[in-house]
């Protein structure tokens, strides 16, 4: 049992790295990379929001939204109903409210973090890789205890290429890179030779 | 805004100010669907869709939107239309729609869509917001089809899977670079194509933070 939440964990963070492998969260990926100290900030506030909203989407998706879900409430026809159509709107909805949730909370009893996450925390409701992490919980069945490790090794392994990538450009920007190529072209390239990177550790089965 | 030509409405976004080659917008989902022409199509097709509707419903209703919940407001509009082409892909092409995967639901939080919403229909009327959806579906599209042709043509020797380079295994002479198929090949692609734009439009270069002073070698060796 344990060497399987190991195995799931591992997996989520290198071999389906978020970032690399699938490209989810790109926009903020590419634009708050600029320095390690915010990389890392975005990264942790992602690890957070991933491990609390992939696991409460995959409780929706058992207790409301699969077909027979809602057998629980013992209304008649119930086993019938399938709501899975409305799993899009019902999972950004929950991402949407549990960041703003999140915010108050953190604002009210860790205000140090809540000043050092600043305005990443709004930001993360629309970077893909929230969504695309609930989606893929969804594609895969995942059950509750999968989730949960699963979120918490997306996030780690998207915190870990941005970390990565913002050490890479904090270095590049001493470099004599081609003028059009400048900025955003090689920050491109760059994370294209990282996914390649990455890729060596495909394949491997624990 | 009257002055606004719908042409340029419609064809800026595709090639002057082009979502993801210069705003770096959308390129979430973009990456990981072109690794085949058809694949490429039908997604640029469903962004399309999504964002003229959405900007079209958002500038329809921009008048009665609070602007403290507007964002909510847009998400619902936006995740609702992304469930009607969900739904009309499953029904219609189901094939395509098992290769897209997640890649359909995350249009939602493709940031050319709500960008658009938020920046273009909440201030324009409804005919140009929905031409300014297109045009800038169509910038999106473009990207995709030409990254989806050449890591098609190069990873599989076909365009839209006709072969066009016949592959050694079926006797051809074109040995097909497999790492084209692979994730890592979009950057390069997109980096290319970006570094390809920008050559021509030198406006878009950015500035480099530090200069290497020329012939500071040289120096040192006159003094010796």
């Amino acid at each position: 049992m344990f060497e399987h939440y190991l195995s799931l964990f591992v997996k989520a963070v290198f071999v389906e790295n978020m970032a690399l492998a699938f490209f989810l969260g790109m926009c903020t990926f590419l634009a708050v990379s600029k320095k390690v100290s915010s990389a890392i900030g975005l990264g942790i506030a992602v690890v957070v929001v991933l491990t609390i909203t992939v696991p409460v989407n995959n409780l929706i998706l058992t207790y409301l939204l699969k077909e027979g879900a809602l057998t629980w409430t013992g209304l008649e026809g119930a086993e019938n109903i399938d709501l899975s159509f409305l799993g899009l709107l019902s999972y950004i909805g929950v991402i949407a409210a549990l960041v703003q949730i999140l915010e108050m909370f953190l604002d009210k009893f860790v205000p140090s973090l809540y000043n050092a996450l600043g305005v990443f925390l709004p930001l993360i409701t629309v970077n893909c890789a929230i969504l695309g992490a609930s989606l893929f919980m969804v594609e895969r069945s995942y059950n509750f205890g999968e989730s949960v490790i699963y979120g918490a090794g997306a996030g780690f392994g998207w915190a870990l290429a941005i970390a990565a990538l913002a050490g890479i450009r904090e270095k590049l920007k001493y470099s004599d890179v081609p003028a059009s190529l400048q900025g955003l072209g090689i920050t491109f390239i760059t994370v294209g030779l990282m996914s390649l990177g990455f890729m060596s550790f495909s394949g491997i089965q624990l | 805004m009257a002055a606004e030509s719908v042409k340029d409405v419609v064809l800026s976004p595709v090639f002057k100010n082009n979502p993801i080659a210069l705003q770096v917008l959308g390129i979430c989902s973009a990456l990981a669907v072109t690794n085949s022409m058809s694949v490429s199509l039908v997604m640029g097709l469903a962004v399309i869709a999504v964002t003229a509707c959405s900007n079209l419903f958002v500038s329809l209703i921009r008048q009665h939107i609070p602007s403290s919940i507007r964002i909510i407001v847009q998400m619902t509009i936006i995740a609702s239309l992304v469930i009607v082409v969900d739904q009309v892909l499953k029904a219609y092409a189901y094939e395509m729609s098992k290769q897209l995967s997640v890649f359909v639901g995350l249009i939602i939080t493709n940031c050319i869509v709500m960008g658009r919403a938020e920046a273009y229909a909440m201030q324009n009327g409804p005919v140009m917001s929905f031409l300014d959806g297109v045009g800038n579906g169509l910038g999106y599209a473009v990207i995709l089809l030409i990254v989806g042709f050449f890591r098609e043509l190069f990873g599989s020797g076909s365009v839209f899977g006709f072969t066009v380079l016949t592959p050694v295994q079926d006797g051809g002479w074109y040995v097909p670079n497999g790492l084209m198929l692979l994730p890592p090949s979009a950057f390069f692609v997109i980096g290319l194509i970006i570094w390809v734009l920008r050559s021509m439009r030198t406006e878009q270069v950015e500035k480099a933070e530090y200069r290497i002073v020329a012939n500071s070698k040289a120096k040192i060796k006159e003094s010796v």
